[in-house]
């Protein structure tokens, strides 16, 4: 190489060089600025979080029920009253969310009527959530006539089953065409294509999706507002209003009384540590099912 | 049921193995003669979506013999084989017309069952497709699916297939560990076991090398030759050295069309077509 093509490379065409170095710069600077802002508000909320929460974490928060005003006590009640109603959601929500989800990736390519029940299932998707507490509220709790955890339990599996529907498609459609041929080359029916060998390709990624659907509900106060409402002792009446934490939570938090928004405190803190549990397995889970391929 | 099914087929044959060779430099025009067809392929065309990929083919594919598909990419060499098996069934838009008998029944046919059609008529694909469950489960999925047998026949039919695609010695001490652990060459073994398993009458290779090294090739194609004495095995590959080295009989296909079919040794060394001899001497394809 001769000495001018060097001095070319080290500045090609002086000006715009020098200029897009700058806009890089400037962009650069921006985009960190960016993430910088976003994450100090994160960790800010997490260490208002930990701060006035970590101070109410005791055994007796698990051990007692919802006290009075200026008594003793805990949150077992409403801890109790959210497993139940998420588990009941879950298993109610699953079934329905894949069975949808195959449908759509297995047996409705390209039908007219997939693409309607992908584009409703997207609007189910993002409406808020408040809306599918009232839909409940009106359909469940007015012709009951009272308030219930099987209401309450019903909203959240219908805030389940889009997230289910939406994961379990893509997973199915990140499974290999080569994979279904190969089994239905041995003669496998279509059925047997999907759940032996289409289901367990895309295992990993259907259980993330049903885990960041557990982690959406854990924390869903609105439509547990009109369905279950809350209860202020322990019940495991089904029929009957529940207690449950983010209700709890959002009437402690908001009441006069320093020992209720301490409860209060603490019971963020559990939901926040449930979900970032929920969250880091469902990444480890996907992990797993990339690396394995 | 399958079993006795296809008991039945393999004695209509017989033994009545006659050497390729035998016909070389005899009648041209009726490559193969006498030998017992498993497969005719008569006034075949194929429609993608209205677009013709094949051009009425007609062709014999014989019982114990290798049959070789060469020809450019697109050619449709690939298509005539899933139409054995009526793969192409999986998708929509897509139609043949004409007629391929197997053992004498039109497997075109709307009546025809297409589960047990494919139970028949093995595939192994051109990417090795391990199912993600372990070594023995993938051997295992296809017999299960229309035999049911005891632990210990399952075991004996494992083995037996797994000798039959040399790689009983590889896997024996980890039937348990992931299909998908394998490496490319025991993955496209893996699969051409599992084909084997179900007990077909054919097998339809589509490009089985053309993912692996040269020492796992080399492999399949001693296996291929292995199985030439059991089943009427047709091939597809990019390859005519190994077309050459492989096959008693070879179809030379270009733009959807079979232009010559023949004794692998009169196609390679004295085709009748000037578009073979072009393409198997490299000047295009």
């Amino acid at each position: 190489m001769t000495m001018t093509n060097s001095a070319t490379l080290a500045a090609p065409v002086g000006g715009l060089y020098h200029r897009r170095r700058i806009t890089n710069k400037v962009a650069l600077g921006l985009a960190l600025g960016a993430a910088g802002f976003g994450l100090f508000w994160l960790v800010a909320i997490l260490w208002t979080l930990l701060y006035n929460g970590l101070s109410s974490i005791n055994i007796a928060l698990f051990t007692e029920n919802t006290p009075p005003p200026g008594g003793e006590g805990g949150l077992l009640n409403a801890i109790f009253g959210s497993v139940i109603m998420t588990t009941v959601a879950t298993l109610v929500g699953t079934p329905i969310g894949v069975m949808a989800g195959t449908y759509l990736a297995e047996f409705g390519r390209n039908t007219k009527l997939a693409e309607v029940v992908r584009f409703i299932n997207d609007v189910l998707l993002s409406a808020p959530s408040i809306m599918v507490g009232l839909f409940v509220y009106e359909v469940m709790v007015v012709r009951m006539g009272h308030f219930s955890a099987w209401a309450g339990a019903m909203a959240l599996a219908v805030i389940v089953i889009p997230v289910v529907v939406r994961t379990t498609e893509d997973m199915l459609k990140l499974v290999p065409n080569s994979l279904r041929e190969a089994a239905a080359a041995l003669g496998a029916p279509q059925w047997k294509v999907i759940t032996m060998v289409a289901f367990r390709a895309a295992r990993n990624g259907m259980i993330t999706g049903v885990l960041l659907a557990i982690a959406r509900i854990s924390g869903e106060t609105a439509p547990l507002l009109f369905t279950a409402l809350n209860n202020q002792f322990w019940s495991a009446d089904m029929n009957a209003p529940m207690a449950n934490l983010p209700v709890v939570i959002f009437q402690y938090a908001m009441s006069p009384y320093e020992d209720w928004r301490q409860l209060a405190w603490g019971g963020a803190l559990l939901i926040t540590v449930t979900i970032l549990l929920l969250n880091i397995g469902a990444r480890l889970l996907a992990g797993l099912g990339t690396t394995r391929k | 049921m399958t079993m006795t099914h296809m008991d039945a087929n393999s004695h209509a044959h017989g033994s009545r193995m006659i050497p390729p060779t035998a016909f070389a430099g005899g009648e041209r025009p009726i490559a193969g003669a006498g030998l017992p067809e498993k497969i005719s392929v008569r006034n075949l065309d194929f429609f993608y979506d209205g677009y013709r990929a094949l051009k009425n083919i007609s062709l014999p594919l014989y019982d114990r013999q290798v049959t070789a598909f060469i020809g450019p990419s697109g050619c449709g060499k690939s298509t005539l084989l899933r139409i054995l098996n009526r793969m192409y069934d999986l998708y929509p838009k897509q139609v043949a017309t004409g007629e391929v008998m197997l053992d004498g029944t039109n497997i075109l046919s709307p009546k025809q069952d297409l589960n047990l059609l494919r139970a028949r008529v093995g595939m192994v694909f051109q990417k090795p497709t391990p199912f993600p469950m372990s070594i023995y489960d993938n051997i295992a999925f296809g017999v299960r699916l229309y035999e049911k047998l005891s632990k210990a026949d399952m075991d004996e039919r494992i083995e037996f297939s797994l000798r039959r695609a040399a790689l009983w010695d590889e896997v024996k001490d980890k039937l348990r560990q992931n299909g998908m652990s394998l490496s490319g060459g025991q993955q496209q073994r893996l699969c051409i076991a599992r084909a084997i398993a179900v007990k077909p009458s054919v097998l339809l290779l589509d490009e089985p090398t053309s993912a692996l090294d040269p020492i796992s090739t080399a492999k399949c194609e001693e296996l291929v030759d292995e199985l030439r004495s059991d089943y009427c095995i047709a091939i597809v590959t990019h390859n005519m050295q190994q077309a050459a080295r492989i096959s008693n009989f070879t179809a030379f296909m270009y733009l959807g069309e079979l232009i010559e079919f023949g004794n692998t040794e009169e196609i390679f060394t004295n085709p009748t077509k000037e578009k073979t001899s072009e393409y198997i001497t490299g000047r295009f394809g």
